[in-house]
């Protein structure tokens, strides 16, 4: 037990001693989930709009006037011509333009319309389909306002279930976490074990009267607890500043947690008996750990919209288990009895990869 | 204008340690001079300012005829260094680092050839010219080092303790590359801890504390500070 | 001195080349990352899963759900009651449940107002907001299509919208989002292998060596940044080429732009790679320095989410982001077919920062210690 002890101290100086690392190992989370919080979003609002409005007249200007007070659109530019609208596509100075025909809303009276044209820049496709559907809603009611179409009967009465502002930092507080602990556990111990086969003092290690088993403990327990630290850092922000919901058990939630952050260091350990030196090590965690962990766990992009292989293919990414759990625990407030088939994958992959790492440890030593 | 190096009042201070305390010293073209003292007695500050990498805190100094600070760029295409790390490219072929390092230093392509099929003789060191340096065993290593650096044919070599951490033969091995050198001509500035290794120097000069304790040949040395050998010569100076 | 550079570039690659799983991480990984996540980035909503309550059961309620289902966006799942429905929520099995109410046929037909309760899951706020929109627009159609047969018009009167989508008619979020992989893909390489570069030199002790050498910093710097320029641009290409050929992008404007752009970004991105070489000491801390950077250059960057929505403050922040300008530039030439007159500011602002980055990347290298 004392050796085991000394031997715990020795890392935990190795990772205090590098000030700059451990700032941004501490740092990180910090800045990303505030970064998130306050200034990223996937909601789209403030387009840039061009109009050219050719009738000049008092329904265009209502409607104009109707337009720019909804926050949905900043009107950018006025044009004059046609001509014009690519030219401002093309600088990039606008993302949507309409065109406004002469003698706009004048003889409506039967069955004649007025067809407003508008033109939204799709190379951003999101963009565009919501923008013309906000400018849809917005000319729908405009028309009901001034009387111009019988109103419509039917209202839908909305309620927006755990989340009713609508924030989407609910959306990137699992997120940041998980790419977060996947970061410190995975890329950090698979770096520092491929340090230390590089300088050569794994072999030191392993000719000591410690067990394999136990130098492994020893050198994750360290990044467990920042892994730990950081975990609650994040928790924390979520909760004050962007007033996150803590609707379920919080024993669970932290050992949810405590199994995430177990297998994110069986897999870091696995990658460092593949990896031989530190740069390998480092862009394999970074290229092959990092990305997939942002785009294939549901985390920004949803999964359902994917092409099926790659739907398949994010099942076997743990950070996708991890975030619906989460999710679940936190902002719906469900207990084990819903999230237990997510628990058991995360447990068999832990399984998995730590028995992997003994297979291939045993390999080496025969 | 036989004098390599001369130096007058050069000073470096680190805060409020002063490092390299006022030294003055020449040397003469041709010489073996040896810079002794022990760790941190300065020696490895000092070489910096004479190689132009650390600008002196007051003093002034002249190598091969060119200022310290004024002209460091020209200065350095007339000297060589190696030092106590070791300086060549694993991950290259002797060939290609001796290509670099010649290339940098403005040589043609036909001169580094010639050169290189030169030094791999001299060194008898047979076929191995493709072969990477991390494959090549360390005392050849630190005598292809010590070829690299004089590979452009500079005034003054400059050596921060080339033998450290290498077994006896090879040190003695690695002093007779030096003697070839200095035969062509070549001045060689030595620093080392190993007290014996001041009888190979023509002159010696010993750092205590930032400041030149001695200066004078061996014999000169031991007679002033009535020694059997440099170690007792060293221990008397430092105890004063 | 251009002999002295050219040294330097042959040695840089041929350390590179020699170390072929490094070869393999440079060119291979990028390929298949564009290759799949050019995939995954996609904020289109499909295969909704709405539960709908039918507390009516009249030939109009039962015409309205088959609006829905015919809408092709959602799929319907069958349950029993509106808790069971709830609780399919709790499990992330539905998206939205729907409640038609009692009376809904019979105040259609008599023009009476009615109201649909609809419970939207909205953790993604972004997927509740599509959601409620498509849902929105199959009322609408509905409830035109009643009025118009029931006041016997052949067209409803008022204001129509004819939409263009433009660039990108099909609304493929591909063509969006494959140039801005592209970029990130080519900005985190180069960064990287540039931050660790000079730090690598630092920790073997061969940079002494090249300190006592007659190499002026600005060569030892142009020196060192080529080859990852020429690796840039081989990166790129390859890029290029797959985006054109496999994901059929279009390459509406002029190829020689691209390149231009991408050479200047290039030099921009290798000066704070070699600025970071710079002021560490290992290579561990260049590659966290790089990674924590480039981490909050990407998501600033307008690469995954729009600028516009940003607060203006964060807004100020990302114009300081190089990243944005080359992406946005990238995406205006390559989609839109954009002149370079169109984006001359863009071109500016990137030739500045190159050429601040790498003085001060060259002033902060020194070869003097001390």
């Amino acid at each position: 037990m004392r050796t085991f002890l000394a031997f715990i101290k020795k890392e935990f100086k190795h990772i205090f001693r590098d000030k700059r690392t451990l700032l941004i190992l501490f740092g990180m989370p910090i800045i990303q989930v505030l970064l998130f919080g306050f200034a990223i979003t996937t909601e789209i609002k403030d387009g840039k709009m061009a109009i050219l409005d050719l009738a000049k007249n008092r329904m265009s200007q209502q409607y104009i006037s109707k337009i720019t007070s909804s926050g949905y659109f900043i009107l950018k530019e006025n044009l004059k011509n046609y001509s014009e609208i690519e030219k401002s596509f093309k600088r990039g100075s606008i993302k949507i333009a309409l065109v406004i025909p002469e003698k706009f809303a004048e003889n409506l009276g039967n069955t004649n319309s007025s067809v407003v044209q508008v033109i939204a820049d799709a190379s951003d496709p999101n963009m565009a389909t919501m923008l013309t559907s906000y400018l849809s809603g917005i000319t729908n009611s405009f028309a009901i306002e001034k009387r111009l179409v019988p109103e419509v009967p039917i209202k839908i009465e909305s309620k927006m279930l755990y989340n009713p502002e609508n924030k989407s930092v609910f959306m990137f507080v699992p997120g940041v976490m998980t790419i977060i602990l996947m970061l410190v556990s995975a890329m950090m111990t698979s770096i520092t074990v491929a340090r230390e086969k590089e300088i050569g003092t794994m072999e030191i290690l392993l000719v000591s009267p410690l067990k394999p088993a136990i130098i492994i403990i020893g050198k994750v327990l360290p990044y467990l607890v920042l892994s730990l630290i950081n975990a609650f850092t994040i928790l924390m922000l979520g909760f004050l500043v962007f007033g996150m919901p803590m609707e379920g058990s919080r024993i669970l939630l932290f050992l949810e947690i405590l199994l995430f952050i177990v297998t994110s260091l069986s897999l870091g350990i696995l990658i460092s008996t593949i990896a031989q030196s530190q740069q390998t090590a480092m862009m394999m965690s970074l290229m092959g750990l990092m990305l997939p962990t942002i785009l294939l766990s549901g985390f920004i992009f949803p999964i359902e919209s994917m092409p099926r292989i790659l739907q398949i293919l994010s099942n076997v990414i743990p950070a996708k288990w991890f975030i619906i759990i989460i999710k679940s625990i936190m902002l719906k407030g469900v207990g084990i009895r819903v999230v237990w088939k997510e628990t058991l994958i995360l447990a068999g992959t832990s399984l998995l990869f730590i028995l992997m790492t003994i297979k291939k440890f045993k390999i080496r030593m025969e | 204008m036989n004098k390599v190096i001369e130096v007058e009042n050069l000073t470096r201070t680190f805060g409020h340690f002063k490092a390299v305390d006022n030294i003055s010293f020449n040397v003469e073209k041709g010489e073996i001079f040896g810079f002794l003292g022990a760790n941190g007695a300065g020696k490895t500050t000092a070489i910096k300012m004479l190689t132009g990498i650390l600008e002196p805190t007051s003093g002034k100094g002249k190598v091969a005829g060119f200022d310290i600070i004024t002209e460091r760029n020209k200065l350095k295409y007339k000297i060589g260094y190696m030092s106590q790390k070791f300086s060549l490219y694993e991950d290259l072929t002797l060939k290609e680092n001796i290509g670099f390092y010649g290339g940098i230093y403005g040589l043609r392509k036909r001169e580094i050839a010639e050169r290189t099929k030169k030094m791999i003789a001299r060194l008898q060191l047979g076929d191995i010219e493709n072969t990477l340096i991390a494959e090549i065993p360390l005392g050849w290593k630190q005598k292809i080092a010590f070829s690299v650096a004089t590979l452009h044919h500079p005034d003054i070599v400059f050596l921060d303790e080339p033998t450290s951490g290498v077994d006896p033969i090879t040190r003695r091995q690695f002093w007779d590359l030096i003697y070839q050198a200095a035969d062509e001509g070549i001045t060689v500035f030595v620093t080392t801890h190993y007290m014996d290794e001041a009888e190979y120097c023509d002159r010696i000069s010993m750092m205590v504390r930032g400041k030149i304790a001695a200066m004078g040949t061996l014999d000169e040395l031991l007679h002033k500070h009535a020694a059997k050998d440099m170690d007792e010569v060293f221990l008397k100076l430092a105890r004063q | 001195m251009l002999r002295t550079v050219r040294h330097i570039i042959t040695k840089e690659f041929k350390q590179i080349f020699r170390n072929k799983t490094m070869v393999g991480l440079i060119f291979g990984m990028p390929v298949i990352q564009l290759l799949i996540f050019s995939y995954t980035a996609n904020f289109e909503v499909k295969e909704i899963n709405i539960f709908i309550e039918n507390r009516d059961n009249s030939p109009a309620s039962v015409e309205f759900i088959h609006k829905i289902e015919a809408s092709n966006y959602f799929t319907l799942t069958n349950v029993a009651t509106y808790n069971d429905g709830l609780k399919l929520m709790e499990q992330n099995n539905v998206d939205v449940i729907l409640s038609i109410p009692q009376n809904f046929g019979k105040n259609i037909n008599l023009g009476k107002p009615t109201n649909i309760a609809v419970v939207t899951d909205a953790i993604n706020g972004l997927k509740a907001g599509i959601i409620q929109n498509y849902l929105q627009n199959v009322v609408l159609r509905f409830s035109k299509e009643k009025i118009t047969s029931k006041v016997k018009l052949e067209k409803m009167p008022g204001i129509e919208i004819n939409n263009h989508n433009w660039y990108n008619p099909t609304l493929d979020y591909k063509v969006f989002m494959v140039p801005g992989i592209l970029v990130m893909l080519i900005t985190m390489t180069s960064l990287f292998l540039s931050a660790m570069n000079i730090v690598r030199e630092k920790e073997i002790g061969t940079i002494e060596q090249l300190n006592v050498t007659p190499i002026r910093k600005w060569e030892f710097i142009l020196g060192k940044l080529m080859p990852f320029v020429l690796l840039g641009i081989a990166e790129f290409t390859l890029g290029l080429l797959i985006a054109f050929f496999w994901f059929r992008t279009p390459i509406e404007g002029s190829i020689v732009m691209l390149y231009l752009f991408t050479i200047v970004y290039l030099i921009l991105v290798l000066g704070i790679g070699t600025f970071i070489s710079t002021v560490t000491e290992t290579q561990q801390q260049a590659m966290f320095i790089a990674w924590f950077f480039s981490v909050i250059f990407i998501l600033m960057s307008g690469l995954f989410t729009p600028i516009e929505s940003m607060p203006v403050w964060a807004q100020r922040i990302a114009d300081f982001n190089p990243i944005k300008y080359y992406i946005d530039v990238i995406r205006l030439v390559m989609l839109k077919g954009s002149t370079f007159v169109n984006v001359s500011k863009q071109f500016t602002i990137i030739v500045i920062y190159a050429v601040v980055l790498n003085v001060l990347a060259i002033l902060n290298y020194r070869k003097t210690s001390g």
